[in-house]
Order: C-alpha cells, then sequence, then structure tokens
C-alpha cells in the first residue's frame, strides 16, 4: 500500500529522466511540474479541466494535469511540452501558423502529439472530438487543425 | 491549488480500503474514497470539499475488472469512461461515457465517481437504470450484491464507509437495441440540459433522463405510457409529458418548460430508429 501522509520525497518519471522531487498530497500535477521542476510548459489557465492548457501525457494519453495528484503519477510516465522537442508536430504548428498568442499552444501540442501517436488514422470526427478538450481564445482553431491533419497525412504517407 | 492537506493511502485490497477508512473516520480525518479525483480537485481548490484522507481505489483488482463472466458484464468501479467506451462491451454506456466531458478527463473519470459525486447529472447511472443492474458493495458485513434499484432512490445510497466495488449487468441487455440523446445549451461539452438514454428490448421501451430534475430517474409510470399500443405516438408523448411529477429542473442553463419543450421532442423520437448493437 502507498501511505504519504505529508511531505515526501518522490521519484516521479519526466520526460524520460526520473527526477526526485518534494511533494505533498494536495499538490497537482500541473503545481508539481512547474514549481518544483521548473517545467513551465504546462500553464495554468482555469484550473478547474476546462481549457487545456495545461495537458500533459500520462503513459502516452493526454490528461490534464491541474486535474491530477502529483502523487497519482507515481510509476507513471510523464511527458510536458519540454518533451517534444523536434517532434513533427512542433513543425507542423510552425509551418500551419497554430499559435498566436501561444498560451494554449502546448497544451494543444500534446493533445495532437497524442493523437498522432494514438489515432494516426484519425478521421475529421475523431479530430474534432479530439481538439474539443481545449481552447484557443486567439480562436485560431482553423490552423491547430491544419496542423495535426497535415501531421497524420505525412505520417500516412510514410506507412503506405 | 489546494488550500488544505490531507493524507493519501492507496491500499492494494478491498479490505484494507475498508478498514483504513473506518479507523480514518475514527480519527476524525473524514475520509473519502478516490476514484479520479476531478470532482474532488476543482471542488477542493475552491474551498466547496474538504478530507482530511484520501483512499485511492485504483489499485485494487475487483475495481478495475471489465469482463463478461457467465452472461454477466462485470464492471470495476475505478473503471475510467475511456476504458468503457473503448472497450465498448456495453454499447450505451460506452455511447454515454463518450459525452461526458472530453476526452482528456473521459480518461481521469471513473465509473464510481460519475455515479456517487455530488455533481447532479450522473449519466452512467441511466444505463445501469435502465439494465436493472446489481451492485456489488463492501461493507461492515463483507462483500454484498444489491439490485440497483433497491439501493436507489434519487441517487445510491450507500452506508457510511460502504464501497462500490463492481457493477453487474446482464448480457443480454447489453446486447439491446438503444438511443441515446444529449441535449446541451450551446457547446457540444457541457453539462446536459436532458440526456434521454433508452432501450428496447422486443416492443418494451424504457427510458432514463439526466437532467430533468435533480437526480437521474427513470419513470415506470412514463414507459407504461410510451408502450401503451392504444394510444396514438403524439397522444403518448403528451400524456407521458403530464404525469410528470413536480420539480423539474428550472435554471440558468433552462427554465423547466424549455426543458419540457425539449423532452417533447426527444420523446417524439424515441419511436423511430434505435441503435442496433453488432
Amino acid at each position: 500500500m502507498i501511505e504519504i501522509l505529508g511531505q515526501k520525497m518522490l521519484t516521479l518519471n519526466v520526460n524520460g529522466k526520473n527526477r526526485d522531487v518534494l511533494v505533498k498530497p494536495s499538490d497537482t500535477l500541473l503545481f508539481t511540474l512547474r514549481n518544483e521542476l521548473g517545467l513551465t510548459g504546462a500553464k495554468p489557465g482555469c484550473e478547474n479541466g476546462d481549457c487545456g492548457a495545461c495537458t500533459v501525457l500520462v503513459d502516452g494519453w493526454p490528461v490534464k494535469s491541474c486535474l491530477m495528484l502529483a502523487v497519482e503519477a507515481i510509476g507513471k510516465s510523464i511527458v510536458t511540452v519540454e518533451g517534444l522537442k523536434d517532434t513533427p508536430i512542433q513543425k507542423a504548428f510552425v509551418e500551419n501558423f497554430a499559435f498566436q498568442c501561444g498560451y494554449c499552444t502546448s497544451g494543444f501540442l500534446m493533445v495532437c502529439h497524442a493523437l498522432a501517436n494514438i489515432h494516426p488514422d484519425a478521421n475529421e470526427a475523431t479530430i474534432e472530438e479530439w481538439l474539443q478538450s481545449n481552447i484557443c481564445r486567439c480562436t485560431g482553431y482553423e490552423e491547430i487543425s491544419n496542423a495535426i491533419k497535415s501531421t497524420l497525412e505525412k505520417i500516412n504517407a510514410i506507412q503506405a | 491549488m489546494i488550500a488544505f492537506d490531507f493524507e493519501y493511502y492507496k491500499p492494494d485490497t478491498v479490505e484494507e480500503a475498508f478498514k483504513l477508512y473506518k479507523q480514518l473516520n475514527l480519527g476524525g480525518k473524514k475520509p473519502i474514497y478516490y476514484g479520479g479525483g476531478t470532482e474532488f480537485i476543482s471542488m477542493a481548490r475552491m474551498n466547496n470539499r474538504y478530507a482530511g484522507a484520501v483512499i485511492d481505489i485504483k489499485a485494487i483488482e475487483e475495481c478495475n475488472v471489465n469482463k463478461i463472466v457467465g452472461g454477466e458484464l462485470i464492471m470495476g468501479s475505478a473503471l475510467s469512461l475511456s476504458k468503457i467506451a473503448e472497450s465498448n462491451l456495453f454499447p450505451l454506456m460506452a455511447y454515454i461515457a463518450r459525452r461526458i466531458a472530453d476526452h482528456t478527463i473521459q480518461g481521469k473519470i471513473t465509473l464510481g465517481g460519475n455515479l456517487l459525486g455530488t455533481i447532479i447529472y450522473k449519466e452512467a447511472c441511466l444505463a445501469l437504470l435502465l439494465s436493472n443492474s446489481k451492485l456489488v458493495i463492501y461493507g461492515r458485513d463483507g462483500k454484498r450484491t444489491v439490485p440497483i434499484l433497491d439501493m436507489y432512490d434519487q441517487g445510491l445510497r450507500l452506508e457510511e464507509g460502504e464501497l462500490l466495488l463492481q457493477i453487474i449487468v446482464d448480457e443480454r441487455i447489453t446486447g439491446l437495441p438503444f438511443r441515446h440523446v444529449k441535449r446541451t445549451k450551446l457547446e457540444k461539452i457541457d453539462y446536459p440540459l436532458i440526456t434521454m438514454a433508452a432501450i428496447k428490448d422486443g416492443d418494451n421501451i424504457s427510458l432514463a433522463f439526466s437532467g430533468l430534475y435533480q437526480y437521474p430517474n427513470r419513470s415506470l409510470e412514463m414507459e407504461k405510457i410510451i408502450n401503451d399500443s392504444s394510444m396514438p405516438e403524439k397522444k403518448k408523448v403528451e400524456r407521458a409529458i403530464e404525469i410528470l411529477p413536480e420539480g423539474i429542473l428550472d435554471d440558468l442553463g433552462a427554465s423547466s418548460q424549455f426543458r419540457k419543450f425539449i423532452l417533447n421532442e426527444l420523446l417524439s423520437q424515441v419511436f423511430d430508429k434505435f441503435e442496433e448493437v453488432c
């Protein structure tokens, strides 16, 4: 049984590396990533699970880190936007001008990266469903949608 | 950020979890069983919910079961809505799961959390009410299995410290034709103004609703009218709405009159196409 009664040093696997971090049970994963590990790519937005700016990958699936306790991440593999360096989705966002103010961008990148990995054959409906988890207040949805579509097309062209 | 501290426990067995709850409760810790935690975290952040200890049930094997055994589908209470949707063992439940929150949160919300949370909509309950499911509950006398209708009174009524382990559904019912319609105010991802779930067993239609009242409900009286072959469809719908008890939700989302209007539209469609389970 895992038992954490107060502040405790834990090991979390973040971006492929084991990182020791001081955590309280009430700390959200978002708080721990930003304030303890200095990984500020995941953004605090609504902190209520609505906006998606804080999205990270947990065992490959997109999760809103404001709605996950850091202690729940023990034994899981976490990827933040800092771990996406040189990935096709980043290039696609640049090529398609898929950002304006940039605040939502890291969250969208995580969702799109996961979508390309999990559903490389995603159809229009799946793409729409996945993009609905995040909000862009600059309303740059068209360009974000183009970015993920171009990434999926490239994946499928390589596999064909 | 949550402004108060709590203790975190993740037991491996249901016996451990129940014993822990009892001990922590006696110690005044106000423990809660913790599934996905989405409701707890968002409400605790606003100081609308407090717990001195959380008991995470996600490592308990029985709470993660998702399989058909001997003609019955067994779903663990710690299953995420995503797992329920992906496995598609109960297509109506999968449809409902896919329309609760968004796909990232569906990976976090658990079946037990949706059924036993404080948010009133509890849409997963609709499939369970319609399928006359059974609940496996662990309490003072160990494990017991109870028909949902014996435990349901405007919500599931568990005793203090009892833990919902599993939900059991007759496999035959999981294969019946169904209909699921969710009407929201504006966005696709939102709480429902009304969600209607229906199944068709032979000529008999069963109906359950979320968003109509402060709790998910299934009205046998309404079903009797809808299934009355002596009445024309239009008349059935009118009668079904006439016999609704007082208390239809009337809030910022929609007035009770507007909800009745939506209900009229949903009931008018219920005689049409049902999804066939492949």
